[in-house]
C-alpha cells in the first residue's frame, strides 16, 4: 500500500494524466459526473455517486459503428477504428466496479463486443472506498463491500491521505510509474474502514430480502398481479435505465446526414415505447409489460443465465432519481411479500 | 400537514361511500418519508395514502388516462396542480365530468436535492413542525427551515387558491406567500452577452442524458406520439450525438409548450442532472406577458391563450424591440 497527502492530490492526478487520459468525478453546474481531468478541474470526491455511472466510459451513450456513402454507383463503407485512447478512471465506487463485472459478462461473452473490449483493455479502473453511504445504498445485499471496492487499483481517503493499493497487473503498472507515492502501512486505513462498516450496519435497506426472487421463479414472477399496480405511475422515461451502472441494452439506428448514412448505436431503455419493436410490431404494448421487463431482467433473467448473479448492484441511483419514486427496492419488496404468501 | 392528511382521508372515504367517486388519485407512502409515489386508492387501501411536504408530483397529467376509464376519480390537487388541470381540460385532454377535484392546501414542497446540498444526507426520518424540518440521519440529527429547501416552483408560489375544484379542504393554518423574484434569473440571462448566455445554456444542456423525464412528466407535453419518438419525423433521436441535439430537444420542447406551460416546474423537479429547464419556459412566459399582456396559463379552463388568439392589436415581437429580439 502507498499513500500521498490529500493536499497534493492534483499532483497525483497530473502525474497520471501525463501518461494517459484521466477521467474522474467532476462537478459541473451542480451535478457530478465523470469527466476528463485537466489542471484546475472541479474534482468532487465527496459526492457518493456521480449522476451517470462510469459505464459510459466503456459503453458510451452513443457511438458510430459504420458509415455508408454512395457516389454514382460506388458504395464506400467506412468503419471507425477501434477505440485506442489509453485512460484511467479514478473514483469508481464499489457498486459501480461490480457493475463493470456485470457488463463484462454481457459484452465480453461470445460474440465479444470489440468496442467495449478495446475500452476495457485500454482503461485502468481505480476505485475509491465509500466514506459516507446514504440511505438509498443497498450494495451489501449483493455481497459488495464499499470499503473494499476492487478494480485494478483500490483507493481510500483517510486522515488527510489518499491510500492506494494495486490489485492487478494493470494497476501495478499504473502505480509503479508514480514516483510521488510513499510507502504506507495497511493498518492506517483501519479506522476509516471500520467507520464505513458501522454506517453499513445502520442502513435501512441492508436487510432487503430477495428470497423467492431469482432465476428459478420466472413464470410465477412474470405472472404476478403486482406489476399493474407497481407500474401504474411509471412515466415511461429512461431515467432509471440511464443512471443505472448495469443497464446495457442499446439500439442501432441509421442517421441520414444528407451526404452519407451513419449507423450508430445508443443506449436504449426498456421503458421506451419502441423498445424491442420489430417489423411485425411490439411484443410489449403497454407500460406494465415494459416496466416488468426491466425488473425481470435484473432480478430473474440475468441470474438465470449468469450463475445466480443479479444485475443490480444496490447503488441506489434509481431510488434517488426516479421522478415518481418507484424503484427496484419497492418492486423487490412487493414481489417478495407475494412470494411468501 | 397531518391534520390535512386526516381531513383528506375522511373526505375521500365519504365520497367513496356515497358513490360520488369510485377511486382516489393521490400519493402512496414510500420507503422513506420523502419518496411518495402517485397511486390510485380504493376504500381498502386508502390507509396507505400520504400527504406531506414531499408530495411534489403533479397528479394532473395522470387524469388524461384516468378520465378515460369507467367511473369517476377523486383527484387530490394542490393549488398549482389545478392550473395544469385547467389547461388539460381546455385542451380536451381530460374528461372533466369523470373527475372530482378535491383542492388540498399546500405549504410548499421540499426538495431532497436541496436538503442534500445543505448536508442533510442519509435521511432516515423527517418530522415537520410548522416550518421546521427535523431530520434523523445516519450521521445525526439535522434541522432546517422548509423555506430554505423548497422546490424552485414553490419559491415562486402562485398562491393558495385552487383554480378548479369541486370541493376544497380548508387550510386551517395558512402560511405567508413567499416573496420571490420569479423572473429574476430570466432577466439576468437577458442581460448577459450572447456569448455568456450561450455558455450558460451549453454548460447546463450538455449535462442532458435524454432520459425524457422532463417531457414525460410535463402536463403540457400530452402528444400521443412525440416527434422525437417518431421515426417518420426525421428528427427522432434517442441520444444526443452532438451539442446541437442537446440544445434542439429542449428548445423545441420549450417552443411547443409556450403559452400552455403553467410554470408548474415539474421539468426542473425531475431532471436527474438538475438542469433549470423552467428558465426556458419562464422566458416565454415573460415575453408573452410583455407582448400580449399578463397571462397565466391554466387560470381558467376555456379562454384562448395568446399564441392561438388573434387581435388587431397584436404586436409583432420582432418590431417592438427594434428587431433585436
Amino acid at each position: 500500500m502507498q499513500k500521498i497527502a490529500m493536499d497534493r492530490i492534483s499532483e497525483f492526478f497530473s502525474a497520471i494524466a501525463a501518461e494517459r487520459a484521466l477521467y474522474l468525478p467532476l462537478k459541473k453546474k451542480g451535478a457530478v459526473n465523470f469527466g476528463k481531468w485537466e489542471e484546475g478541474a472541479d474534482v468532487d470526491l465527496d459526492a457518493l455517486h456521480t449522476v451517470k455511472s462510469p459505464k459510459g466510459l466503456f459503453f458510451p451513450q452513443s457511438e458510430d459503428l459504420v458509415s455508408f456513402k454512395m457516389q454514382g454507383k460506388e458504395i464506400s463503407i467506412d468503419a471507425p477504428d477501434a477505440p485506442d485512447e489509453k485512460f484511467a478512471v479514478f473514483g469508481v465506487r464499489a457498486c459501480d466496479a461490480r457493475g463493470m463485472d456485470i457488463l463484462d459478462r454481457v459484452f465480453l461473452s461470445d460474440p465479444v463486443d470489440t468496442y467495449y473490449a478495446a475500452r476495457r483493455e485500454n482503461g485502468i479502473v481505480v476505485t475509491l472506498s465509500c466514506s459516507a453511504p446514504e440511505e438509498t445504498c443497498f450494495c451489501s445485499v449483493f455481497g459488495i463491500d464499499p470499503a473494499r471496492p476492487g478494480g485494478d487499483v483500490s483507493a481510500w481517503i483517510a486522515g488527510g491521505f489518499l491510500y492506494v493499493k494495486a490489485l492487478t497487473e494493470k494497476g501495478e503498472a499504473l502505480l509503479s510509474g508514480l514516483s510521488l507515492l510513499e510507502a504506507a502501512d495497511e493498518a492506517e486505513i483501519g479506522p476509516a474502514v471500520e467507520q464505513v462498516k458501522a454506517v453499513m450496519e445502520k442502513l435501512p435497506l441492508k436487510d432487503l430480502d430477495l428470497t423467492g426472487i431469482d432465476g428459478s421463479a420466472t413464470e410465477k414472477l412474470f405472472a404476478s398481479e403486482k406489476w399493474a399496480e407497481l407500474s401504474r405511475a411509471c412515466l415511461g422515461c429512461g431515467t432509471c435505465t440511464y443512471v443505472c451502472p448495469t443497464c446495457q441494452c442499446y439500439d442501432i439506428r441509421d442517421f441520414d446526414t444528407g451526404k452519407e448514412i451513419r449507423r450508430y448505436r445508443c443506449w436504449d431503455s426498456c421503458m421506451y415505447s419502441d423498445f424491442t419493436r420489430m417489423a411485425h410490431g411490439n411484443p410489449r404494448k403497454s407500460q406494465v409489460e415494459r416496466f416488468r421487463q426491466r425488473f425481470m431482467h435484473k432480478l430473474v433473467y440475468f441470474p438465470a443465465n449468469n450463475d445466480g448473479m443479479y444485475s443490480c448492484v444496490g447503488c441506489g441511483r434509481c431510488v434517488a432519481k426516479c421522478p415518481i419514486s418507484m424503484n427496484i427496492v419497492k418492486v423487490a419488496k412487493a414481489l417478495g411479500a407475494e412470494a411468501k404468501e | 400537514m397531518q391534520a390535512v392528511e386526516k381531513a383528506i382521508k375522511e373526505k375521500a372515504r365519504a365520497l367513496l361511500a356515497d358513490g360520488t367517486v369510485d377511486r382516489v388519485l393521490g400519493w402512496e407512502k414510500g420507503e422513506y418519508c420523502y419518496d411518495n409515489t402517485p397511486a390510485v386508492f380504493t376504500a381498502e387501501n386508502l390507509g396507505n395514502l400520504v400527504y406531506n411536504s414531499f408530495c411534489g408530483a403533479n397528479l394532473s397529467k395522470y387524469l388524461i388516462a384516468e378520465s378515460k376509464k369507467e367511473g369517476r376519480v377523486l383527484a387530490l390537487l394542490k393549488p398549482c396542480d389545478t392550473y395544469s388541470f385547467n389547461q388539460l381540460v381546455k385542451e380536451h385532454r381530460i374528461d372533466r365530468e369523470k373527475v372530482y377535484v378535491l383542492g388540498i392546501p399546500c405549504h410548499g414542497i421540499a426538495d431532497v436535492e436541496k436538503l442534500n446540498v445543505k448536508g442533510v444526507k442519509g435521511i432516515e426520518r423527517i418530522a415537520e413542525d410548522g416550518g421546521t424540518l427535523t431530520a434523523q440521519t445516519l450521521y445525526g440529527e439535522k434541522t432546517c427551515e422548509i423555506n430554505d429547501v423548497l422546490l424552485e416552483r414553490c419559491m415562486a408560489c402562485k398562491g393558495p387558491e385552487h383554480m378548479a375544484a369541486d370541493d376544497v379542504i380548508e387550510d386551517t393554518a395558512p402560511v405567508e406567500l413567499r416573496k420571490h423574484d420569479r423572473f429574476g434569473m430570466v432577466e439576468k440571462l437577458e442581460q448577459m452577452t450572447p456569448d455568456e448566455r450561450f455558455e450558460f445554456w451549453r454548460s447546463e444542456l450538455s449535462k442532458c442524458i435524454r432520459c425524457n423525464a422532463c417531457r414525460n412528466v410535463c402536463p403540457a407535453c400530452s402528444c400521443l406520439k412525440c416527434v422525437f419518438d417518431n421515426d417518420a419525423s426525421g428528427v427522432a433521436a434517442k441520444a444526443n450525438v452532438d451539442t446541437f441535439e442537446e440544445n434542439m430537444f429542449h428548445i423545441i420542447r420549450a417552443f411547443h409548450v409556450a403559452g400552455r406551460c403553467t410554470d408548474c416546474g415539474e421539468c426542473s423537479r425531475v431532471c436527474p442532472q438538475g438542469i433549470p429547464l423552467h428558465l426556458l419556459n419562464r422566458k416565454f412566459i415573460q415575453d408573452i406577458n410583455k407582448n400580449y399582456g399578463e397571462y397565466q396559463a391554466g387560470a381558467d379552463d376555456s379562454s384562448a391563450w395568446p399564441l392561438v388568439d388573434y387581435t388587431q392589436e397584436d404586436v409583432e415581437p420582432g418590431a417592438i424591440e427594434g428587431g433585436k429580439n
